[in-house]
């Protein structure tokens, strides 16, 4: 008996635990989604002052984030090609340089935000309030959107150093890797989000 | 193996003990089994607070309660019964318990994840029923949280918001798991098109739960951001605009209208072939109308907005999206009827709360398109005719629905059967004293009675007693329907697998399912309502 009463436990499906990915993932992007609509909304009621703002931020920070984040979208999927070649070590390191660009890119992200701050910019300031409208709608979006999308890298980091732990204790393995391909999924997302995101805050003008 | 004694769910030994063997479950059933529970608790506060209310409206002025308790009870049973009660209801009880069964499964795809929504749900209800207890007093917004009054009010409206984005998490991760569920665990030879129809509108309404949640997820947290930050993108004096809140808030929260009521046809689809033992009409035009509906329903948020400021092109548009999303529910109503004729009626509890439900589904719907056609929204907006609307459909629809699947499923989740005879009194009541409360709401609605008014004009008191009067019947209904059932829990007599001489496969099975649900191989038939 007890052997069948385990087995729900066993059940294992990889399609399924990909279909479940791919789902939530349609769920992040429509949560994004709605701030995508709020800010073409705007954008098309505050043209002027969109354009303006974003010549406030820095294109080099910019490029050097999505640079970065494309580059950790290639290590986490050559990751997954390593580890069905079963090749333990090189797993580890490409998940390892992932997890390193995607601090990078918070690290950046911190200076990006650190250098408004000291210029009394950021959500609920007094400069905010005092901003022409378009402005201060402007860099409401660019805090909210890049707030939210940070957030998002540190969930993915999460995710990639769990799946970092369990390559290390072999529970990822060569035919069992479903886990690692749902978080190099995920990343790929928070990736995919950013190229939104750059163009849109940073290029458009 | 298949040697052994049945050991149904119930009695059933995991590897954890008390009610950790419920908190902890990863059985589908006993899943179900706790949310019912919670769910069942939430329905009575509601109901209690929503008694509350009407007591106040049985006279014109104060008569038990101060104007700003009042703003707060109609908030929170708002929150309560559509967050907490009415959009996971039918799909995370019945659909948790029968989905998998329907189609031949052992579980659904994530069990964990399943657990892990339950304990989501929990958590998003507490911090609900919180709010209730802070000193910065209960929100007083309506379950809307409208801007801009939302982001200025001094009440727990960030709390609030909180919670019902937990809940729509938690609604999210039910919806993904029953799609993928769907897609993978059907049994041998059950192809979309030989499920049963309960399962197929399951799935649809997973899709909606799926795909229009987040968006007021982002929403709400734009809200909690305006009130914390002052983003402004929904106050005019920062360049925002309120409208706009409307619009993202109706763009996920008219399809989870149809989360709520896809279901609740689903349902009835089941029950309506069984009790008339006759093989359902239309089989796969109620299977689509049940995604046409999804579908559709994505893109009539527009008209809960025709007041509110929009241009007479997008009036007219949503207006006509409106009358469309009609159809689809129309077929189903036409369906059902058709199965009925020349089929042998069986009048047993659960026909009879389906009867009620199509009775009163039929004015909820043809009310709606008063509504809908933008000349005559414009003279019942906001008024209690929008009240009793959408009671009709919801309370009528979805609640009816509920009643009706519990006694029909009941004797299959127990292995226990109640009493027929109080059953029936218990569905009479509550249809009268349904029709009571609410019907009398729609006339006083086209004489100009406001919605969410503490106050009122003496000429609309008839009504407003009639109205409590009905609201007393229904809820005493509701308790001796509850104390019936619990009766036959623990006291009724051993139900047979089979009682009702159903098709579909969880009546294949002994009652209640064993820990796996099939300890052979199912049978699926071509068409599940098979009675040749």
């Amino acid at each position: 008996m007890s052997e069948h009463n385990t087995h729900i436990d066993e059940h294992r499906d990889d399609e399924a635990s990909k279909l479940g990915m791919w789902l939530f993932i349609f769920t992040e992007l429509l949560l994004f989604g709605g701030l995508f609509l709020v800010y073409s909304i705007f954008r098309a009621q505050y043209p002027a002052n969109f354009h303006e703002s974003s010549l406030e931020l820095s294109v080099t920070i910019g490029v050097i984030n999505t640079v970065v984040l494309l580059f950790s979208s290639m290590t986490i999927a050559m990751s997954i090609t390593a580890i069905q070649k079963k090749n333990k070590k090189l797993t580890l390191a490409l998940i390892g340089v992932t997890i390193l660009m995607a601090f990078i890119f918070l690290v950046n992200k911190y200076f990006e935000w650190g250098h408004k701050f000291e210029h009394g910019l950021y959500p609920g300031s007094e400069l905010m309030q005092l901003l022409e409208r378009g402005h201060h709608l402007y860099f409401s979006l660019y805090f909210f959107m890049t707030g939210l999308h940070a957030l998002h890298i540190v969930i993915g980091m999460v995710l990639l150093v769990i799946a970092y732990v369990k390559v290390n204790k072999g529970s990822i393995k060569h035919d069992k890797f479903v886990f690692l391909e749902n978080g190099a999924l995920y990343w790929h997302l928070v990736d995919l989000i950013w190229i939104f995101l750059f163009p849109l805050l940073y290029l458009i003008s | 193996m298949n040697n052994n004694e049945h050991i149904s769910f119930l009695e059933h030994q995991g590897k954890y003990k008390g009610i950790f063997a419920w908190i902890f479950a990863t059985d589908h059933k006993r899943i179900a089994f706790l949310y019912m529970y919670a769910i069942a608790a939430f329905f009575l506060v509601g109901a209690i607070l929503g008694l509350l209310m009407r007591f106040e409206l049985i006279a014109p002025g104060e008569t038990i309660i101060k104007p700003q308790t009042y703003n707060g009870l109609f908030t929170v049973h708002g929150i309560i019964m559509i967050f907490m009660v009415v959009i996971p209801g039918l799909s995370a009880v019945f659909g948790n318990f029968f989905l998998p069964i329907l189609i031949g499964a052992k579980d659904v795809s994530f069990p964990k994840l399943n657990n892990f929504s339950w304990w989501l749900f929990m958590f998003g209800s507490a911090l609900a029923i919180a709010t209730q207890l802070l000193k910065s007093g209960s929100p007083d917004t309506g379950w809307t949280f409208y801007a801009p009054y939302s982001t200025t009010t001094g009440t727990s409206v960030i709390l609030a918001t909180t919670a019902a984005f937990i809940l729509g998490f938690s609604s999210i991760l039910t919806g993904l798991n029953f799609i993928v569920t769907v897609h993978r665990m059907r049994a041998p030879g059950m192809r979309f098109f030989n499920m049963p129809l309960f399962p197929w509108s399951i799935y649809a309404t997973a899709w909606i739960q799926l795909l229009a949640t987040p968006v007021v997820g982002i929403t709400l947290i734009m809200l909690i951001a305006e009130r914390l930050f002052g983003i402004g993108f929904f106050n005019p004096d920062l360049g925002g605009d309120p409208v706009l809140f409307q619009h993202l808030f109706w763009i996920y929260s008219h399809p989870a209208v149809y989360i709520m009521i896809l279901p609740a046809m689903g349902v009835i689809t089941e029950i309506i072939p069984t009790f008339c033992q006759k093989r359902v009409y239309g089989y796969k035009a109620i299977a689509l109308s049940s995604l046409a509906i999804a579908g559709v329903g994505f893109l009539v948020w527009g008209h809960h907005m025709y007041t509110s400021g929009m241009s007479e092109q997008a009036r007219w548009f949503f207006s006509l999206l409106t009358f469309i999303v009609a159809v689809p529910s129309a077929i189903k109503v036409f369906n059902w009827i058709t199965t009925m004729y020349k089929g042998s009626i069986d009048l047993k509890p659960p026909f009879i709360f389906a009867l009620a439900f199509i009775f009163l589904f039929m004015i909820g719907g043809l009310t709606g398109l008063i509504l809908g056609s933008v000349a005559t929204d414009i003279q019942v907006h906001d008024t209690s005719f929008i009240v009793a609307h959408f009671h009709y459909i919801i309370f009528g629809g979805m609640g009816f629905a509920f009643f009706a699947a519990i006694h029909y499923w009941l004797p299959k989740m127990y292995g226990k059967m109640y009493n027929f005879k109080i059953a029936n009194i218990s569905a009479v009541s509550l249809f009268i004293g349904f029709n009571l409360l609410y019907f009398p709401q729609f006339i006083i609605g086209i004489q100009g009675m406001p919605r969410r008014y503490f106050d009122y004009f003496p000429k609309f008191q008839w009504a407003q007693v009639i109205s409590t009067i009905g609201g007393v019947i229904l809820v005493s209904a509701v308790i001796l329907m509850i104390y019936n059932l619990i009766m036959g829990v623990r006291k009724g007599a051993k139900a047979s697998a089979n009682p009702w001489n159903g098709t579909t496969l969880e009546w294949q099975i002994p009652s209640p399912p064993s820990l796996e649900n099939f300890d052979s191989a199912p049978i699926v038939k071509e068409n599940p309502y098979d009675y040749n």
